[in-house]
């Protein structure tokens, strides 16, 4: 006897798109955490999903570029499909509410455009090397950027990969902790976004390998803490010699 | 004053570990408990990794319980990995809880639910590492209260000289009668320090204290009696029971992890207990009487449940859930409630017969039909009256064939090798029971897509089970019987295709065995196997036979006894038991009968629907079977929210 899926695919009504943070102590949750923490959200929320059809109804949802585990973030961005017509203030809400503290909505917006993946072309990440001076990391990221191009090994899940770090990295700036704290710089960091991602742990195997032997301890403990501050399309001009990356939630906002 | 978290030292040690979110805590449902309002502080563990050990009802029910007592907060702690292990020593950052990152060390009590033995050296990682004495005999005045509870505490002989208190039975009223004494004593100004504490939980009978209790032991190694070793201390130290399961609708938010667990779904305990009588069931044996929670009981929990969780799945837990007085009708509302809102329902139950598949096909109204359980247990006729299970061959093939013929593919059958008179011939039934299986079930289907999958568990011996007295079978002799069922299915040319075959050799089994039925002479064992390296005995990848083994023969070098007397030898009807003096509320001599019913392939009926076969556990312990049908409806099936 062959049973038949009882539903049928329905079309979602209305798109939305999300801008969430995980911070503080949730930074270690990996993508598929967060995956399965956003949709029981959803669910405890009582936001009226669109679901693929079949016997394994999956919430229509969209993730982008997620930021590795043990990252924290300002700007990641998904997209979700709705069964029924809902305003994107009171979505906002209800979900952030649903969330544990320190996975939260920052912005929703309806989708209004296509592309929306392509728009986020590059991302700001700020670093925090609690062991080491500005001046110890200068010098290695002027040497970096120097440098026509700088391959690190990393291994993924499909074995040891290679990555030109240089080719993706935008910008790199040193600064000294806003408190003031001695020994500590803060190392922003522009990377295009590529697929496979050049990650800021790259960036920092990059350095490591173009600063002056011995390779002082401060490049790994403690942990470098790693934020990513934003995510979006880069913009042109300004008034400044700083990379620009644009709110790529700014083409559905206009037009709605 | 509130100790300091460890957080921030952790912190710098997380990105170097595998899947650290499982060390952060900050679950959906956790408490935030304020630790200078509470008198009486917990740290609850499950000494076993955060996956295995975060959805365990148990401390999940315990946690709850205990935050919402006036005066007592909980807060819950798991084993660490050992790639974390090393790196906590080589910091000093001591045994933590995930909710607040406190030290383990700085709580009043710290409770451990052992739903296995084979969590006995976690229970000593966590000890060391939390700075406390190993031996209850060690800690001084400001050491937490060490107890044990779940399971494995209806023997809690191999880890006597590490904990201070067991809890026999149901937590939920036990855990707060410890509380009470706790605060009284503290109130009190704590007079007469720990010692007086341990005597007043002794005297009070809510939990047995091994160090109030002398064992004296026979020339030949058998123990000769176990006798309090002070005045004012129970002789026998009984098991709770709680009663009307509806009063205790716990877990009431259930904890959703943020890290991947093994059990990804939302479980509600429709009834406590199980009168079936398979004789190699400890659990059956020692949670009896039955008490069933109410179906508007089980309605309600799994309403509040969800909205709770958001999971997407509910289990309906039990020994046998099928067995609930009114389960059709509550697997029938509760499938028309949530028929549109993405929600499913499963009911682990191995009830081998048609009524089981109807319930089946009801909760997967919408869903696939891929597999479905069964757990004849014993391959033969024969070794189903021992084991009484009662199960006839032809049962179990017009219950596949209902199966196969409803539309499910797969159907896993689940057996025991070793257990007691169990000859090869016994063990080989199994081999013919699954051809007949697929051979009837391409029948019924048309179809020759479908699977039968065996798994094979080793049996082990239990205390309070009439197979307490029973010989374990050497793992030699367990691993031989397999290779030959396996050669069996595999020669097979027109079914063997068809036949999965899963099972464990018989090395883990062993030591399983010799945790289950050891006494006191056996926490050597685990301190040794423990000092060598030994942990999460409970994973194949970390399990060490020989270092048990040589742990065993070291430990025992200056004993008459040794692994085999522990595990592989029948005991006689005369001969002090480890447990004798632990009151599970069975009586000794109905097990013993039972024992001899055995032997002698005679069957035993559930009291539930014949008359009661004198267990002696309602006489014992003043309760009663609790079952329906309630007159109670259910209340009016509304579309859920989710849909």
């Amino acid at each position: 006897m062959s049973r038949k899926p009882p539903r049928d695919y329905v079309a979602p009504v209305q798109r939305f798109r999300l801008r969430y943070a995980k911070r503080g102590r949730l930074r270690f949750a990996s993508h598929r955490d967060f995956q399965r923490a956003f949709e029981r959200a959803l669910r405890r929320a009582g936001v009226p999903m669109a679901y693929s059809a079949g016997f394994s109804p999956h919430p229509k949802i969209s993730y982008a570029n997620a930021a590795p585990t043990g990252t924290a973030s300002e700007a990641e961005y998904l997209e979700i499909g709705v069964a029924r017509e809902c305003a994107a203030d009171q979505l906002r809400a209800a979900i952030d509410a649903a969330l544990p503290p320190g996975l939260d909505i920052v912005d929703v917006v309806e989708a209004q455009t296509s592309d929306f993946a392509a728009r986020l072309q590059a991302s700001r990440w700020r670093i925090v090397l609690a062991g080491l001076t500005p001046a110890e990391v200068a010098g290695p990221v002027a040497e970096l950027l120097s440098r026509p191009e700088c391959l690190v090994e990393r291994l993924t899940k499909n074995g040891v990969r290679q990555f030109d770090v240089r080719e993706a990295l935008l910008e790199a700036r040193v600064a000294p902790a806003p408190n003031g704290a001695e020994g500590c710089a803060i190392l922003t960091v522009v990377l295009r976004q590529a697929t496979p991602a050049v990650r800021p742990d790259d960036v920092l195997a990059a350095l490591r390998s173009v600063a002056p032997a011995p390779v002082a301890d401060g490049w790994q403990q403690p942990p470098p803490q790693v934020t990513r501050e934003q995510q979006g399309p880069l913009a042109e001009g300004g008034v400044t010699d700083e990379v620009m990356i644009g709110d790529p939630l700014a083409a559905d906002r206009e037009a709605t | 004053m509130s100790p300091e978290s460890v957080f921030p030292a952790l912190e710098t040690l997380l990105p170097r570990v595998q899947k650290p979110i499982q060390y952060v805590g900050g679950e959906v449902n956790a408490v935030v408990a304020d630790w200078d309002a509470a008198q009486v502080r917990w740290a609850l563990m499950y000494p076993d990794a955060y996956e295995v050990g975060a959805p365990n009802q148990g401390v999940q029910i315990l946690y709850e319980v205990l935050n919402e007592a006036q005066g007592v907060l909980a807060e819950r702690t798991y084993a660490v990995w050992p790639d974390l292990e090393a790196l906590m020593r080589e910091h000093d950052v001591p045994q933590f809880t995930v909710d607040s990152h406190r030290p383990v060390g700085a709580f009043d009590v710290f409770g451990l639910s052992f739903s296995t033995e084979l969590g006995y050296t976690n229970m000593l990682t966590a000890l060391d590492l939390a700075g406390i004495p190993l031996l209850a005999r060690d800690r001084v005045d400001g050491h937490p209260l060490v107890v044990a509870g779940g399971h494995a505490a209806f023997n809690p002989e191999p880890i006597a000289d590490f904990i201070d208190a067991a809890v026999l039975g149901d937590g939920e009223e036990a855990v707060l009668r410890i509380s009470e004494i706790v605060q009284e004593w503290k109130s009190a100004g704590e007079p007469g320090g720990r010692a007086q504490l341990l005597v007043n939980i002794a005297a009070s009978g809510v939990a047995y204290v091994p160090a109030f209790y002398d064992v004296e032991y026979l020339e030949d190694g058998r123990i000769r009696r176990v006798i309090p070793a002070r005045s004012g201390i129970p002789w026998r130290v009984a098991k709770h029971t709680v009663m009307d399961l509806d009063e205790w609708p716990y877990p009431k938010a259930p904890l959703v992890p943020l890290a991947e667990t093994v059990h990804e779904r939302m479980s509600v305990e429709i009834f406590r207990g199980c009168t079936r009588g398979c004789r190699f069931c400890q659990a059956g044996m020692i949670t009896r009487p039955v008490r069933e929670r109410s179906k508007v009981g089980i309605a309600e929990m799994v309403d509040r449940g969800l909205a709770a969780t958001g999971y997407e799945e509910v289990g309906l837990l039990s020994l046998s859930s099928a067995d609930h007085s009114e389960i059709a009708e509550v697997t029938t509302y509760l499938a028309d409630c949530y028929e549109d809102s993405q929600t499913s329902l499963s009911l682990p139950s191995t009830r081998v017969d048609a009524f089981n598949i109807d319930l089946a096909n009801e909760l997967s109204r919408n869903g696939r039909r891929s597999g479905l359980t069964f757990a004849p247990e014993g391959g033969s006729e024969r070794m189903r009256r021992v084991i009484n299970k009662q199960v006839t061959e032809d049962d179990l093939i017009r219950t596949v064939a209902t199966a196969y013929g409803a539309g499910w593919r797969q159907v896993k059958l689940y057996f025991m090798c070793g257990l007691p008179t169990e000859t090869d011939e016994d063990v080989l039934q199994i081999a013919r029971l699954a051809r007949e299986v697929i051979r009837v079930g391409r029948e019924v289907s048309g179809r020759r897509d479908i699977r039968c999958t065996v798994s094979i568990g080793g049996f082990v011996p239990k205390p309070h089970t009439p197979f307490q007295w029973a010989a374990q079978l050497d793992h030699e002799s367990t691993d031989a019987r397999l290779a030959k069922l396996r050669d069996a299915i595999r020669t097979d040319r027109e079914y063997g295709k068809s036949i999965g075959f899963r099972y464990h050799d018989g090395k883990p089994g062993i030591i399983e065995g010799l945790l289950s039925r050891g006494d006191r002479r056996v926490g050597r064992i685990i301190r040794t196997a423990w000092e060598r390296g030994a942990r999460f005995d409970g994973w194949s990848e970390h399990f060490d036979f020989d270092r048990w083994a040589q742990a065993a023969s070291d430990a025992l070098a200056d004993e008459s006894v040794d692994l085999d007397w522990f595990t592989t030898r029948e005991r006689q009807h005369a001969e002090v038991l480890p447990w004798d003096h632990l009151d599970s509320g069975l009586d000794r001599e109905w097990l013993w009968e039972d024992w001899q019913d055995a032997i002698d392939e005679v069957g035993v009926e559930d009291c539930r629907w014949h008359p009661c076969s004198d267990c002696g556990v309602c006489d014992q312990l003043g309760t009663e079977i609790q079952v329906g049908p309630t007159d109670l409806g259910l209340p009016e099936i509304r579309v859920s929210a989710l849909a």
